[in-house]
């Protein structure tokens, strides 16, 4: 079980020499350096795994205490590892995934010139997440937690020459404040019910039925934890971060913003199973989150004409499934949702960055067209994670969202209906994406003489380095750093589901997540096998359709503006009315702050002290005349007075 | 017949009030020393006072102390005098800062 403490030593070490010997590294060997280390991280993580594999089921949670971190009176917070199916199934496909977007990030940072930066954030970023979901208690996962946030900001920030990358990192980061904020308040509640963070002292009763908590309380905590979900799994309200952090490289957001950090959130809920089978409006609060999420931005991603943001609204709306089969109690739904879209979902986004890649940095599918003939690799690998996301039988996405929408259908129909719903409009803006990127006519050969050498994204040094890398003007797939892991995670994609397939015996997650979601944590319960069937083929029948629509309307004119109304291009001017608040009534509230507040009262009363102080002291200096006869004098009262004093009360 | 006590204290009040009065307004150095002694000595004596009214050797033998400490206060006091004195002749207790070194 010591090959626990490698997880997290791997990526350590790697963010440690690349941090500092960064410098003097040079340009693929600091990318095969992370890759080393994540895939280090990986094999040891498989290695805990087969272990835990080895034990009975009841025995597969092991609590390894590094060392003591905060002993304050009876609070005892430790950097301790908590070894258990659900932090090893996360950590299982962080470090898996991360180790193929790592080594594909190789082949599409080349030539950049921060490149070992990057891979420093990479490895700083697999560190950080490992121990959110490996931490044996809430604040040690708290501190992954700040971690992962850092390292997405450093990463969406990471070209922050551009001021809309540094502004979209901003975002992100403050965004991620108001979720911290919940974060915080709940665990200073959970010290003053609990009096620690330590699952084993919170959960593990609560699991095992020994213990029970005020439903108020459950309430509040839940709550307040799912304010820290929401902000970081970019869940309504706090989604709008997300589609503006695909300012970052490509391999960024597949990693950070698709696969594994935005499903923190996820994992903190599933987490704190135990404390939500206590609230039961806690869980509405989630299904309807997850519900509502999911369906807002799968319509905003029909209109996007950005390849990444039409990936990034989906990400935002594939969370919500797995907010939605969480909230519904099928905690394993929504964790097997979570395990395929780190598939397909890394896999659309390194398509997409091989795609832009190929187009010297072109990111507008408009441009696009034409492009299935060009690249032979990328083309079946989309196309694969396509098919999967749009949840198109037998592909992974069908699988995992049909066990969320029969969670969902137990919860209540109208949080069914939402998920098909947006089931329907994947499906449509996946194959509009499909439709403009791979087939028609080439756009780019005419629009590249459009926007220049200098490209309409204006990379820095990234876009001269892959002028270098391409000989030919015509596009093509990318070296085999890049594509290997493409065709990797199309397998995973394909063939991913039977990892929990329905039938057979093949629930693999299911029966390995049996032990965290006991019947006094989950209430089980049962959707008919007829009723699945019907549900099934419903679900079905609307991805079909949406797939259908969207390859049947974007056959030929690329610009329909009749289907991209403008209200869901701006994106329900959700971001537009709180840009107005913001810059409004916010700001001018802001700026009294600032000038009064402030500058009056604030600096005023610190100020003041000062003043007083040094008036004092100008003062008191008169009594230090440096006269003896002074000195003697104020002897002499002193004397006297307190002669009197003892006199007086010897008298009483 | 006896003196009443009360009167060796009242003589001691009066002597101590004036050896305090001189040094707090008088401004020679010597003058002021005298005074300390003044008041030393009128401490001295309300401490034979009670020592005879309270039958108690204790108040005689603290004379003797204090004696003692007037008699090494008196080395140390005249030497820092003295040593004014060379500096300006007509110097004050307020020109005590013209020693230093």
């Amino acid at each position: 079980m010591n090959a626990a403490y490698l997880i997290v030593a791997f990526p350590l070490a790697g963010a440690i020499i690349l941090l500092f010997g960064g410098r003097k590294i040079t340009d693929p060997v600091s990318g095969w350096l992370a890759t080393a280390m994540a895939a280090g991280s990986f094999v040891a993580t498989v290695v805990v795994w087969a272990t835990l594999l080895g034990r009975p089921g009841s025995s597969r949670s092991v609590d390894k205490t590094i060392f003591t971190w905060m002993p304050v009176g009876t609070l005892h917070v430790s950097f301790g590892l908590q070894l258990d199916p659900l932090s090893i199934l996360w950590s299982l496909f962080v470090t898996g995934v991360g180790t193929l977007i790592t080594m594909y990030s190789i082949g599409y940072m080349r030539g950049d010139p921060s490149f070992s930066r990057f891979f420093f954030y990479l490895n700083a970023f697999i560190f950080s997440m490992v121990i959110l979901v490996l931490a044996d208690n809430y604040l040690f996962s708290f501190l992954g937690w700040e971690g992962v946030g850092f390292c997405s900001y450093g990463l969406v920030g990471f070209w922050f020459d551009r001021d809309s990358a540094a502004v979209a990192a901003k975002k992100a980061f403050v965004t991620n404040r108001v979720g911290d904020f919940g974060f915080m308040v709940a665990l200073y509640l959970m010290f003053a019910h609990f009096g620690s963070f330590n699952y084993s002292v919170v959960l593990a009763p609560l699991a095992a039925g020994h213990a029970t908590i005020a439903t108020s309380t459950a309430t509040f905590i839940s709550v307040m934890l799912v304010l820290g979900a929401v902000a970081k799994s970019a869940q309504i309200p706090l989604y709008m971060w997300l589609p503006d952090a695909m300012e970052g490289p490509t391999p960024v957001s597949a990693l950070i913003h698709a696969a594994t950090m935005v499903t923190a959130g996820v994992y903190l809920i599933a987490r704190t199973a135990p404390i939500l089978h206590f609230s039961p409006d806690a869980q509405w609060i989630i299904a309807s989150i997850g519900a509502g999420t999911c369906f807002l931005a799968a319509t905003i991603a029909c209109v996007q004409d950005d390849i990444k943001r039409v990936l990034a609204y989906s990400t935002v709306s594939q969370i919500g499934y797995m907010f939605l089969g969480e909230g519904s109690g099928d905690y394993q739904a929504g964790i097997y949702h979570t395990v395929m879209h780190a598939f397909f979902k890394a896999l659309l986004f390194l398509a997409a960055g091989s795609i832009i890649h190929a187009l010297h940095d072109e990111q507008n599918m408009k441009r696009m067209g034409n492009l299935r003939k060009y690249l032979p690799i990328t083309f079946p690998a989309f196309m694969a994670g396509m098919l999967a996301l749009a949840a198109i039988p037998p592909f992974d996405g069908f699988w995992s969202k049909d066990e969320v929408l029969d969670a969902a259908w137990h919860k209540s129909p109208v949080l069914w209906a939402l998920g098909v719903a947006g089931a329907g409009l994947t499906a449509y803006y996946m194959s509009r994406q499909v439709r403009l990127v791979f087939w028609g006519k080439s756009r780019w050969e005419t629009s590249a003489a459009d926007h220049g050498a200098a490209g309409d994204t204006g990379r820095g040094g990234h876009g001269a380095a892959s002028e270098v890398g391409h000989g030919s003007a015509a596009p093509h797939d990318a070296p085999w750093t890049m594509t290997v892991p493409l065709v990797i995670l199309a397998v995973a994609a394909t063939f991913g589901w039977l990892l929990n397939a329905p039938f057979g015996g093949l629930d693999f997650i299911n029966k390995w997540l049996a032990p965290i979601f006991p019947s006094t944590v989950a209430t089980p319960f049962t959707v008919s096998t007829d009723t699945k069937w019907v549900l099934g083929v419903v679900a079905t029948a609307f991805s079909l359709t949406g797939l259908a629509l969207g390859m049947g309307l974007w056959r030929k004119a690329v610009n329909r503006p009749a289907l991209e109304p403008a209200f869901l291009a701006h994106a329900w001017y959700i971001d537009d009315g709180i840009a107005a608040a913001v810059s409004g009534p916010l700001a001018r509230m802001a700026t009294r702050f600032s000038f009064v507040v402030d500058v009056r009262w604030v600096d005023g009363l610190v100020n003041g002290v000062a003043r007083s102080a040094a008036g004092a002291g100008r003062q008191l200096r008169r009594v230090q005349t440096g006269y003896v006869r002074n000195y003697a004098l104020a002897i002499g009262i002193g004397t006297a007075a307190l002669l009197f004093y003892v006199s007086v009360r010897a008298g009483s | 017949m006896s003196v009443p006590s009360a009167w060796y204290l009242v003589l001691a009040a009066v002597l101590f009030t004036m050896g305090a009065t001189g040094l707090l307004i008088r401004r020679n150095v010597l003058i002021m020393f005298m005074c300390i002694e003044l008041m030393l000595n009128a401490v001295n004596l309300t401490f034979v006072t009670f020592a005879r009214l309270l039958n108690d050797i204790g108040g005689q033998v603290d004379v003797l102390f204090v004696l003692v400490v007037a008699a090494a206060e008196v080395v140390v006091g005249l030497a820092i005098i003295v040593a004014l004195f060379r500096r300006r002749a007509a110097a004050t207790a307020d020109d005590i800062h013209i020693l230093k070194g």
